[in-house]
């Protein structure tokens, strides 16, 4: 008899990966946005920030303004902000405590002092001189527990779930990257291949450490376009679009032959929709069309997704608790 | 023999017992020859090697997550239980004792609820008061005439021992509902091993990290049969992370390797249990349940209960699952109860308690009152009700107020009532900030039991780190020890004679070397 997964346990270990990962995508928009932040403009390069997750209401509920020191507070230490690193890693480690009985040692201990050592962090240690080195610290400390994860996880059901959640939120992830850089760099607002607009197209690059991949198979040049398309449909880069429901599709067929999880099957079809939005239109035809509106649909595309494995693996058709 | 080559070493040259019997040492009547070697290990360390070794030892219990949940301002805490790195060790004798009086007193009571949940003859036969049972607040009326596998309610089981001044083990309080404290028993000896491999060589100390396949075992055995002939489903019922001993809960089901369920995992359905998995119900078997009898379900006991499986007791009932501890099996760890051990050891086993009870007087019993009532202060009054340590009077530390107050408690429900000597509980040398210092401990041996009972070597030592406290419990500063068994006291002995040889050769030339 193949080994049992409760569903409770399914649904902690897509969202532990589903939050670690948030947690690495926010560090490394941080980190990059304060490259931004150092030219002639400054402090005004912390307000779009705001417009990632639609934080702007909020955020403003509890800070007069969208100084650097309020915008890095309220992404990384603000506990009260559900979009804050912070809040990411204690969830993730609120879902590791209960996965304790089945994940490994290593993998408690790793993120148990990880979620301490930002605990400790204060004000000063995020400010600006200070905040490349902490961005660095995070990355570093979700890597390294992805790096545990797959060193020290068992490859059973629950190492599929882990897959899921992941890759489902970087593709999410990925798309909201771009999508806020695109706010600002909408060709409307001037400078349209000027040395700004090109620098940050640069700095968007990196920040999903996408620069070098990109050089690499674009060597003569770099337009919004061929970035944006990168990001959205390079099958290589570990961070596109494309990539990461390759390996959703991929996860979600494991789960339904090699554990008969009959049920995958519905998700399996949303995959297949999502695959052909994918295919279908070349990056020239989207930005026509408008990059933003794309970048919505796939957002909502991620979005069923993540209700239609829920549906299909951890509620049993029964509403699933909502824990505060 | 107590002085140069009894192994006490500059770091406890300076320690002293102050009367009490000691773990380490013994008494000067009694010394405690099997923990010579030990004593001299500990003896040559540096007291600052001592102190980094156990404040490592403790970051990483921290680090690990061995920790329980306190709370504090509508905040939960993660806080370690104090881990006191010099070890409390017992001899083969001492612990053949004690495990024999452990597995005596466990038959008893697996007697006593099966008969007070069927035909009641100790009742009948006078040898309890039938109020005291019948009345008790932990009876549980749904289980009679329920049969259970072999006849047994106590499945896992952890008896509060303290030793007297003399060094004689006595029982202060069982616990047979939801005992807890197992899993540091297991995580201190893996730090011990960690941190002290020096101390630890060559002693020959009786392993604990079976009990995880000693309890899947018992939990098998006590599942009915399965249809298709495999192996039981156990899992491991919790109330969740927000429950304190959480860790426990987590690590017993990793050592069973068994699924840890809350209630909202499972389902009854046609009287079986299933859980909910991601491929569909699945069939469970035999339940470890750390939820409380109240709690269980909402159907049968407390409705208010969100943290059980509703019809569960019914499926339990019908036989169509296991579950440990059985339910009302509070009613055989009362304070008033645990008075009438011995007699009940009597009863139905025909012999004399292998481990005697502290002096207990009954103040149901009108002697037993007016004795408690003349000599109020020097006893101590605990209500059978209460557990934890609450409403306990300490004679001899009580203000002239607090005797009166427990007078008149005494007198207005004797029944509610008994009391004890204080008991001068045994020390140990632990280590504090300025050195190295006696501190009192107490033991809470395990056992498991399907068909035959199982004693785990050793148990939790708890300890006050308080100076003078007398109380362990980990709610009032109280820390724990590792606890040594010993395979062999033989071994030891020989062991150190070796030594003792091998030092003296040193000395001088050996024989090979001559011309």
């Amino acid at each position: 008899m193949a080994a049992l997964l409760l569903s409770r346990y399914a649904e902690c270990i897509f969202w532990l990966a589903r939050y670690m990962e948030r947690a690495e995508n926010l560090a490394r928009i941080l980190d990059v946005n304060e490259t931004f932040a150092r030219d002639g403009q400054g402090a005004t390069h912390w307000r779009p920030i705001l417009q990632l997750n639609a934080d702007q209401e909020r955020f403003f509920q509890s800070y007069p303004a969208a100084t650097a020191e309020n915008v890095l507070n309220f992404y990384i230490l603000d506990g009260q902000n559900p979009t804050s690193i912070l809040f990411a890693v204690r969830a993730a480690r609120e879902n590791a405590r209960q996965l304790r009985p089945l994940i490994s040692t290593e993998m408690w201990a790793q993120l148990n002092v990880f979620y301490n050592r930002l605990l400790a962090l204060g004000p000063a240690d995020i400010s600006l001189p200070n905040l490349q080195r902490q961005c660095a610290f995070i990355k570093e400390a979700c890597q390294a527990h992805a790096g545990i994860t797959e060193g020290t996880f068992f490859r059973d059901q629950g190492w599929y779930f882990y897959q899921l959640g992941k890759y489902l939120e970087r593709a999410d992830q990925t798309t909201r990257l771009l999508d806020i850089k695109y706010h600002t760099l909408l060709p409307q607002s001037g400078g349209v291949g000027s040395p700004i607009d090109l620098s940050q197209w640069n700095a968007l690059l990196r920040s999903a450490a996408g620069y070098h991949a990109f050089r690499r198979i674009n060597p003569r040049g770099m337009t919004p376009a061929t970035v944006a398309g990168f990001l959205l449909f390079n099958r290589s880069f570990p961070r596109s679009v494309a990539l990461c429901t390759h390996e959703i599709q991929q996860v979600l067929s494991g789960l339904t032959s090699k554990y008969r999880l009959r049920r995958g099957n519905l998700v399996l079809e949303k995959v297949d929709e999502l695959q052909d939005l994918l295919a279908s239109q070349s990056i020239e035809t989207v930005i026509n069309h408008g990059l933003h509106e794309y970048l919505d649909g796939l957002q909502v595309c991620f979005g069923t997704l993540s209700d239609g494995i829920s549906r299909a693996f951890f509620g049993f058709d029964q509403p699933v608790a909502v824990t505060a | 023999m107590i002085g140069p080559g009894s192994g006490v070493g500059h770091l406890l040259s300076a320690y002293q017992s102050n009367g009490f019997y000691d773990e380490l040492f013994g008494s000067a009547s009694n010394p405690a020859h099997h923990a010579e070697a030990v004593r001299r290990r500990l003896g040559s360390l540096e007291f600052a090697d001592l102190k980094r070794r156990a404040s490592d030892a403790e970051r990483e219990l921290y680090n690990l997550g061995i920790t329980f949940l306190v709370y504090s301002e509508a905040q939960a805490i993660d806080r370690i239980l104090p881990f006191d790195v010099i070890p409390r060790i017992i001899s083969a004798a001492e612990w053949a004792r004690v495990e024999a009086g452990v597995k005596q007193r466990i038959a008893a009571l697996n007697l006593f609820l099966n008969d007070v949940y069927h035909d009641q003859k100790i009742l009948r036969d006078g040898v309890i008061p039938a109020e005291l049972v019948l009345g008790n607040a932990n009876y549980r009326e749904q289980m009679v005439g329920v049969d259970l596998p072999h006849g047994t309610y106590i499945h896992i089981m952890g008896v509060d021992l303290v030793r007297d001044g003399e060094g004689t083990f006595r029982v202060l309080e069982d616990n047979g509902r939801v005992p807890s404290g197992v899993s540091y028993v297991v995580e201190n000896r893996h730090m011990m091993q960690r941190a002290f491999p020096d101390l630890m060589q060559d002693i020959g100390i009786r392993p604990v990290d079976n009990y995880g396949m000693k309890l899947l075992e018992a939990m098998c055995e006590i599942a009915g049969p399965t249809p298709s002939g495999t192996d039981p489903q156990v899992v491991l019922l919790s109330p969740g992370p927000y429950n304190s001993a959480y860790f426990e809960h987590i690590f017993l089901a990793r050592e069973m390797g068994v699924p840890l369920v809350e209630g909202r995992d499972l389902v009854v359905q046609d009287d079986r249990v299933y859980m909910k998995t991601t491929g569909g119900l699945a069939r469970v078997d035999s339940i470890y349940r750390r939820v409380g009898d109240d709690f269980l379900d909402p159907l049968a006991f407390n409705p208010e209960s969100q943290l059980g499986v509703p019809g569960i007791f019914e499926a339990y009932r019908k036989g169509n699952v296991a579950l440990a501890n059985a339910i009302g099996t509070g009613v055989a760890d009362d304070k008033a109860v645990y008075a009438y051990v011995p007699r009940m050891i009597k009863y139905y086993l025909g012999e004399d308690a292998i481990l005697p009870n502290v002096e207990t007087h009954i103040c149901r019993e009108p002697e037993a009152l007016q004795y408690t009532l003349d000599n109020l202060d020097k006893l101590v009054v605990k209500p059978v009700g209460e557990a934890g340590g609450y409403g306990i009077t300490i004679g001899p530390r009580a203000s002239k107020a607090e005797l009166e107050a427990c007078r008149a408690s005494l007198l207005a429900d004797p029944a509610n009532y008994i009391s004890q000597p204080m008991v001068p509980l045994s020390v140990c040398p632990t280590l504090v900030e300025e050195g190295i210092e006696p501190r009192h401990v107490d033991l809470r041996p395990f056992a498991i039991t399907a068909k035959d009972t199982w004693v785990l070597p050793g148990g939790l030592s708890r300890v006050a780190l308080k100076r003078g406290t007398l109380i362990v419990n980990s709610s009032q500063g109280g820390g724990s020890k590792d606890t040594w068994v010993l395979a062999d006291d033989t071994t030891l002995a020989r062991c150190a004679a070796e030594r003792q040889q091998a030092f003296l050769q040193s000395q001088s030339q050996s024989q090979s070397q001559l011309p």
